[in-house]
């Protein structure tokens, strides 16, 4: 589904005067592979390439080297730029700045509006993205009359109503309040269960984590972890020195062992850990 | 040396169709030294609530006494007060205006009538407290990453010298060591300068960790205030009003519910540690 | 709470003026104001006062709100009709103040003024009072189409006023919490002279606009992520088709014109 063979982005800084100054690299040689239907997660502290990453999944950026394929489409070729950008749609950070319409149901047409879509489809894309989502009752809403984590999920049905095969969702819930951060993942689990989107979502927050099927590390522009859930939680000390955290019940777990108790790797969740320590007492 | 709130009551465009009850009979005191949370759901008052503290927003009803003296009397200095009571907007980096850190950080001391050089050793003074070295005095703050934005917004209310500081949500938006840090320089102010904290956040885990005392709001109204042990002995309520405990509550409950000989109103990592492992001591473990 | 003000002065109620196409209501309020220079003489006013007569009853838009837009041109007024009053030559003096007279031309001429002048801003009003800014937009957008063949961006205009229409109360919204952050660090808005107050103004607007502009860039890119690519190529969600009614309004302007200028050339 996506295939990146060797990624490096390269962007200059200028100084003052217009020259460059320096080169800096923020992608450095990725390489991964996304399967139909996958749900990805990808943790990396602020700066560490994640979004720039993201960017180039969804043709608003291309690769300085390597390839990346969408589709089995090469990013880099002019000819499919719009193909791309319609099986990988995108849901940016900021709720505000990416709602187009000035009415909820508008929004969500835009982007089949763009795609020259008939109209009749267009109707019917919209309501069925917005049932998705969850937000049906408020299409005639104005997206200022809205909570973040309602915003977010027009935007994610503005996506789903272009039909995409995968959605990139970058840090999607950092400016949200507790309920919103579920509101979203709720939704975004929901597309890649019912609706066999592959999801590529990146966060900060270990507890959107745990539903994905992989997880990617980044640090410094490279992949340095890779694995389930499970299997990089485990990893406490690595994780921290990327500058990351984990879930509380894992750093819990973790704290326990290290103090002798006999608990296994990798605890997700706080009934595996419940579980997990009732077996002992 | 306090902040008293006496039945403070806020309305947004009283007597028309969109009359809002923000504040509704608050009652408050805030003692001098204390490191409070205040949690709540987006649009339970707690921004509104803030806003009053250092004369932003004056209440509809009420009285706010600083120090003993009624902020809403006639001839009250409203510029002094805000100057002794700072208060750090959510993404203060967004304020940021100025051509380098040093002058930004400036600002504020100015406004206060101080020289250029007592401005600049405050700046340069309170760019140290949120661990910024000196090379960054000349740089422009928006070529800054966005921790480095977030500290020297921090340090620009911070050069005032208030006594008591408010914070809305300082972390949202960083990653987790950047949140981590910001929290432990705070938390670091409160021990070694004795300031007063009032730290606004979404995450309970952050309030358990750090605070001494949480102030919960909900629909305007103080819902409770206590430490957090006690308060988030509430949990079950605190989420029928759309708020949660930390991760620890939850787990250290079940635990209780099923047998474990443990406290269960632990709600930091430590204490929940200390307390299970006690547990398993009693029943005679060795660890 | 900026962010519920509603722009333009669009008034919600269900009627057959809200609900006819745009491009009829835009037409239509040209084609008043055409009709307003076109009368001569007190038959062409009444004319046009039943037509606005009916429009103002059939809108369902309380009267207060009409006449609402009238306050803000009220000095205007006031200037057209003493001036018309005062300084319009006649043959008979009515009423003579030193050396100010007032002629029966004066009076005549004075009152028209003022008639078809508040006449044009009701007509518009009701236009705006009617028709959501959205609306307006859309209908410009396909009334001015033709101009895209002498090359005006007619598509990327009305693009740039819904974009402004959705961001404005943010930017409101931004500017006062600015502020308030700024007056929290001690900065001053209210006091000072002139030159002071402009320069107080730096660390607000400074600040906003940085805002702006990573709002514009952010905006950009969402939408080129969902296939932006300018007016070609593109469908509408919500293109505007004439309905009958808009037919049948479009016969009653006509008809309005046609007796306008009856009137002007019988009388």
């Amino acid at each position: 589904m996506i295939k990146a063979d060797k990624l490096v982005y390269n962007y200059r800084k200028y100084d003052e005067e217009g020259r460059e100054k320096e080169t800096i690299r923020a992608v450095d040689g990725v390489s991964f592979d996304v399967q139909k239907g996958d749900f990805i997660a990808v943790l990396g502290h602020n700066g560490s390439g994640k979004s720039t990453l993201a960017k180039h999944i969804n043709a608003l950026l291309t690769p300085s080297e390597g390839t990346l394929w969408v589709n089995g489409m090469d990013t880099s070729d002019e000819d499919h730029l719009w193909d791309v950008r319609q099986s990988a749609g995108m849901v940016f950070q900021n709720p505000d700045n990416q709602i187009i319409g000035t009415i909820v149901e508008e929004d969500v047409g835009f982007g089949p509006e763009n795609m020259g879509i008939p109209t009749n489809e267009i109707w019917e894309r919209v309501e069925e993205s917005l049932k998705a989502v969850n937000m049906l009752k408020y299409r005639h809403h104005s997206p200022n009359r809205l909570s973040g984590g309602q915003k977010q999920r027009v935007a994610i049905a503005g996506v789903v109503a272009m039909h995409p095969k995968c959605i990139v969702l970058d840090e999607p819930t950092a400016m949200l309040d507790p309920n919103g951060r579920k509101e979203v993942i709720r939704a975004v689990r929901a597309l890649n269960q019912v609706e066999d989107i592959t999801v590529i979502l990146i966060t900060h927050y270990m507890e959107e984590v745990i539903y994905a099927n992989k997880v990617l590390v980044m640090d410094d522009g490279k992949v340095v972890m890779q694995g389930t859930p499970r299997e990089i939680f485990s990893q406490v000390d690595t994780l921290k020195s990327y500058r990351l955290d984990v879930p509380q019940a894992t750093l819990l777990a973790w704290e326990l062992k290290k103090a002798g108790l006999d608990l296994p790797d990798g605890i997700l969740t706080r009934e595996e850990l419940v579980e997990a320590l009732c077996r002992l007492y | 040396m306090s902040i008293v709130l006496e039945h403070v009551t806020y309305t947004y465009s009283p007597d028309t169709a969109y009359e809002i009850h923000a504040l509704k009979d608050v009652n408050l005191e805030i003692k001098d030294g204390q490191f409070i949370g205040l949690i709540g759901h987006t649009g339970s008052g707690k921004s509104t609530l803030v806003q009053h503290l250092n004369g932003l927003v004056k209440a509809t009803s009420g009285h706010i006494y600083f120090n003993g003296e009624d902020i809403y009397a006639p001839g009250y200095d409203m510029r002094k007060l805000r100057s002794k009571v700072g208060l750090v907007f959510q993404y203060p980096e967004h304020q940021l205006f100025e051509v380098d850190v040093l002058s930004d950080v400036c600002f504020g001391p100015k406004n206060q009538g101080l020289s250029q050089e007592e401005a600049q050793k405050r700046a340069r003074e309170a760019l140290r407290m949120v661990g910024l070295s000196e090379e960054y005095e000349k740089q422009s703050p928006f070529e800054l990453s966005g921790g480095q934005k977030r500290r020297v917004a921090i340090a620009g209310v911070l050069a005032m010298e208030p006594e008591v500081l408010i914070l809305d949500e300082p972390t949202a938006g960083l990653d987790p060591r950047g949140r981590d840090e910001i929290l432990d320089e705070i938390s670091y102010l409160h021990k070694e300068r004795g300031i007063t904290v009032i730290l606004v956040s979404h995450s309970m885990e952050d309030v358990a960790k750090y605070v001494e005392r949480i102030i919960v709001m909900n629909q305007g109204e103080v819902l409770h205030d206590g430490a957090p042990r006690e308060v988030f002995r509430h949990y079950k309520e605190l989420e029928s009003v759309g708020l949660a405990a930390p991760q620890v509550t939850y787990i250290m409950h079940t635990l209780k519910e099923r047998g474990f000989d443990a406290d269960e109103d632990a709600t930091t990592i430590e204490e929940a540690k200390e307390t299970i492992l006690e547990a398993f001591r009693k029943k005679g473990k060795k660890i | 709470m900026i962010r519920d003000i509603t722009l333009g002065q669009y008034y919600p109620a269900e009627s057959i003026l809200h609900r006819l196409d745009p491009r009829v209501k835009l037409t239509g309020t040209v084609a008043f104001l055409v009709g307003l220079f076109l009368i001569k003489g007190w038959p062409g006013y009444v004319a046009a006062t039943i037509f606005l007569f009916i429009m103002i009853r059939i809108s369902k838009v309380p009267f207060r709100f009409i006449v609402r837009g009238l306050k803000t041109i009220f000095i205007i007024l006031l200037i057209t009709l003493v001036f018309n009053l005062f300084l319009t030559p006649g043959d008979r003096i009515l009423v003579q103040i030193w050396k100010l007279r007032i002629t029966d031309k004066g009076l005549y001429t004075a009152v028209f003024m003022a008639v078809r002048l508040i006449y044009l801003i009701i007509g518009s009003s009701l236009m705006t009072l009617t028709t959501t800014p959205n609306d307006l937009t859309d209908g410009l957008e396909t009334l001015l189409s033709p101009l895209k063949k002498i090359h005006v961006p007619v598509h990327e205009i009305s693009m740039m006023m819904s974009i402004a229409l959705r961001f404005i109360p943010i930017l409101l919204e931004e500017t006062d919490k600015i502020m308030k952050a700024q007056m929290a660090r001690g900065a001053d808005f209210e006091h000072g002279n002139l030159i002071q107050r402009a320069k107080n103004l730096v660390p607000l607007l400074v600040p906003l606009f940085i805002s702006a502009f990573r709002r514009a860039n952010d905006l950009a890119m969402a939408m080129e992520a969902r296939c932006y690519r300018g007016g070609e190529g593109r469908t509408k969600m919500k293109p505007l088709i004439y309905a009958r009614r808009d037919y049948f309004a479009y016969g009653i302007l006509v008809l309005f014109l046609a007796v306008i200028i009856a009137l002007r050339i019988l009388l």
